[in-house]
């Protein structure tokens, strides 16, 4: 359609009916400064052969805020100005001939405050869908504090949770019962009870454990709990269990979410795929009742793994901190997952820290201010072991939740032994840190040190020594196009 | 049973040597030095008797006057749990950094589990530490120097 692509197209007046330029119409202002209490977008923009790069990034202006196809009188009847989001800068992807970062600011009226549904809605609404696009990808937000300010956010936050627990100064270990699914209440319970009295401080369902004819939930609550319990008699030590909640609908998670409360259970869970409404229902219930909530992240790979389209895991992990949660789920660099490194500090640091600067090399586009809200557990899981510890606390840092499944679960003499393994390595290690040690250079030394008195741990080392997962990385910064691991 | 509260409780009992290297660390970040202790084990008991008040004023080479106040406090309460409490009072943070114990009993009874029955199958669980059976001060062989 020639009159969106902005090529050849004969200048009409704003106002006359039929089809303008999207730029044309104001949603490319190059001049435009943008406000401190603008929302900021950043997308990277993949046009169709032969539209301008302009024209496209005005498009996803426009149709991501006031816009449709065509002239509207209607619009005079607003302060239409106000109203439109702004393209405001179009750059070239160094590397990548056919993309751009557009950068889009939206005034804050456009949004109904303390509403994930809402704000996603808007910008990520209609426009990926756009034919005059090729691919369309959210690459970041930048939320000012003033729409911040309008959202619960965490439940408890990282400080409350460690309080809560009783346990500082080191990574907090979990496991995810295996086989994910299959296992009656009765054996399922066993293995939370193992994996927590052998040293993990949390054990967790996995996201598709919900209530399925093999094992229903509050079967395996009752069971759950009985582990908790007697693991935290065993060890002196509070320990919990995520009660995956995650149910058709709303009152039956609340339904289980009560009966884990009930029960004493100090956390519970819900997976992704519930939706931004339901997951900031399930937020308010964890602050009102003290329980920590988890997040497992389930289904996000499928819009956050490809690098033209889709949105970026840390737009996610944003709307993840406002909306409110304890944890969530965001990637291990070292594990069976994508995650380049330096993507993924981006998301740590995005989920924990109260300022985040702009950082290219992080794949961070704005600086990002938190105003005081509570920052998220970030939680490292799938295809990690105890091997890898001095690696883990060097990419990741002591404010994470390392969950070890298989390689809890897996270990030869037993799963009480693989946690005992975890426990004594992630101790190690940060012993070792803190006397000042370059661990993660000498991490084989330390664990190798450290298994000499722990047949558990020396047992991990031998079975999973050569396991690594070394594929390259399918969203990088534009930055650094080569991933690298240590 | 060996109690695994604190940060280190996995590993071999520190030696003082490596205790001071925990507390230079905690120094060296900025963090103040306290010692805490207590009779009652059990995983809720938030407030342990505090051995004076912290020490906020250390340079990092004052690691020895925090292992000072750690002596001390084993010579008072041997039979005790005794805990290196680092606090980090940044914005942000104002919480505890690192903490793990430093004196433990010699032998540790632990806890029973109790269950009580309540509506379809729900069980209503209590941590008790056998320790607690008699009263503070007495428990653990009761040894207190001068107490």
């Amino acid at each position: 359609m020639a009159a969106t692509n902005g090529n050849g197209t004969k200048r009409k007046d704003r106002w006359s009916a039929g089809v303008s330029p999207y730029a044309e119409m104001g949603y490319y202002d190059a001049d435009y400064e943008p406000q401190d209490s603008d929302i900021l977008a950043a997308f990277r923009v993949t046009p169709q052969p032969g539209v301008d790069p302009v024209e496209a990034a005005a498009a996803v202006a426009g149709e991501s805020s006031t816009a449709t196809w065509t002239v509207v009188w209607t619009d005079r009847l607003t302060d239409h100005r106000h109203y439109q989001a702004k393209a405001y800068s179009v750059e070239p992807v160094p590397g990548a001939e056919d993309q751009y970062i557009a950068r889009i600011a939206y005034d804050l009226d456009l949004f109904e405050e303390g509403s994930i549904a809402n704000m996603t809605s808007s910008i990520i609404g209609n426009v990926f869908g756009f034919k005059a696009l090729r691919a369309l990808r959210l690459e970041d937000l930048r939320i000012p504090p003033h729409y911040v300010k309008t959202f619960q956010g965490p439940p408890h936050g990282i400080v409350m949770e460690r309080e809560y627990l009783d346990k500082f100064g080191r990574p907090l270990l979990g496991a995810t019962v295996k086989p994910k699914l299959g296992l009656s209440a009765k054996n399922y319970g066993r293995v939370v009870f193992e994996a927590l009295r052998g040293g993990l401080d949390f054990t967790k369902d996995d996201e598709n454990i919900n209530s399925q004819p093999f094992m229903r939930w509050r079967d395996r609550y009752l069971y759950s709990m009985e582990g908790v319990n007697r693991a935290s008699a065993e060890t002196g030590e509070i320990k919990g269990h995520y009660l995956n909640v995650t149910a058709a609908t709303m009152e039956e998670m609340y339904e289980r979410a009560e009966f884990a409360k009930e029960l004493g259970s100090v956390i519970v869970m819900m997976d992704l795929t519930v939706g931004f409404t339901a997951m900031q229902s399930m937020s308010k219930w964890a602050r009102t009742n003290g329980v920590i909530l988890h997040l497992h992240r389930a289904g996000h790979s499928t819009y956050t793994r490809q690098k033209s389209h889709g949105v970026s895991f840390r737009v996610l992990a944003k709307w993840c901190r406002l909306l409110g949660v304890d944890h969530v789920h965001a990637g291990t660099v070292v594990g069976k997952l994508e995650g380049d490194p330096r993507n993924t500090k981006g998301y740590y640091d995005t989920l924990r820290e109260n300022f985040i600067p702009e950082n290219p090399e992080h794949g961070i586009y704005f600086d990002q201010e938190w105003a005081s809200m509570p920052g998220v557990m970030p939680v490292a899981s799938g295809g990690i072991h105890a091997g890898q510890m001095h690696q883990l606390l060097g990419y990741l840092g002591e404010d994470v939740v390392l969950q070890f499944g298989g390689g809890t679960i897996g270990h030869p003499m037993g799963i009480g032994a693989g946690a005992t393994a975890n426990r004594v390595a992630v101790e190690a290690m940060i012993q070792a840190r803190n006397e000042g040690r370059d661990y993660f250079q000498e991490g084989p030394d330390i664990l190798a040190r450290a298994a000499k008195g722990c047949p558990e741990l020396n047992a991990a080392l031998e079975v999973w020594k050569d396991i690594t997962f070394e594929f390259e990385s399918t969203d990088t910064p534009d930055f650094a196009v080569t991933p690298t691991l240590a | 049973m060996r109690i695994t509260q604190g940060t280190f409780s996995f590993l071999p009992d520190l030696t003082d040597e490596e205790v001071e290297a925990q507390i230079a660390y905690a120094l060296r970040n900025g963090w103040s030095i306290a010692v805490e202790y207590t009779d009652d084990p059990h995983p809720r008991n938030s407030y342990w008797e505090m051995w004076n008040l912290p020490l906020f004023d250390l340079t990092p080479d004052q690691a020895d006057v925090a292992m000072r106040e750690v002596a001390a406090c084993r010579e008072r309460f041997p039979d005790h749990y005794a805990r290196v409490v680092a606090y980090d009072a940044s914005y942000g943070r104002q919480t505890t950094a690192l903490s793990f114990i430093v004196n433990r009993p010699a032998h540790e009874p632990g806890f029973r589990l109790e269950r009580a029955d309540r509506h379809d199958r729900a069980i209503d669980y209590r941590l008790h530490a056998y320790a607690t059976d008699v009263p503070a001060g007495h428990r653990y062989g009761g040894r207190q120097a001068g107490g």
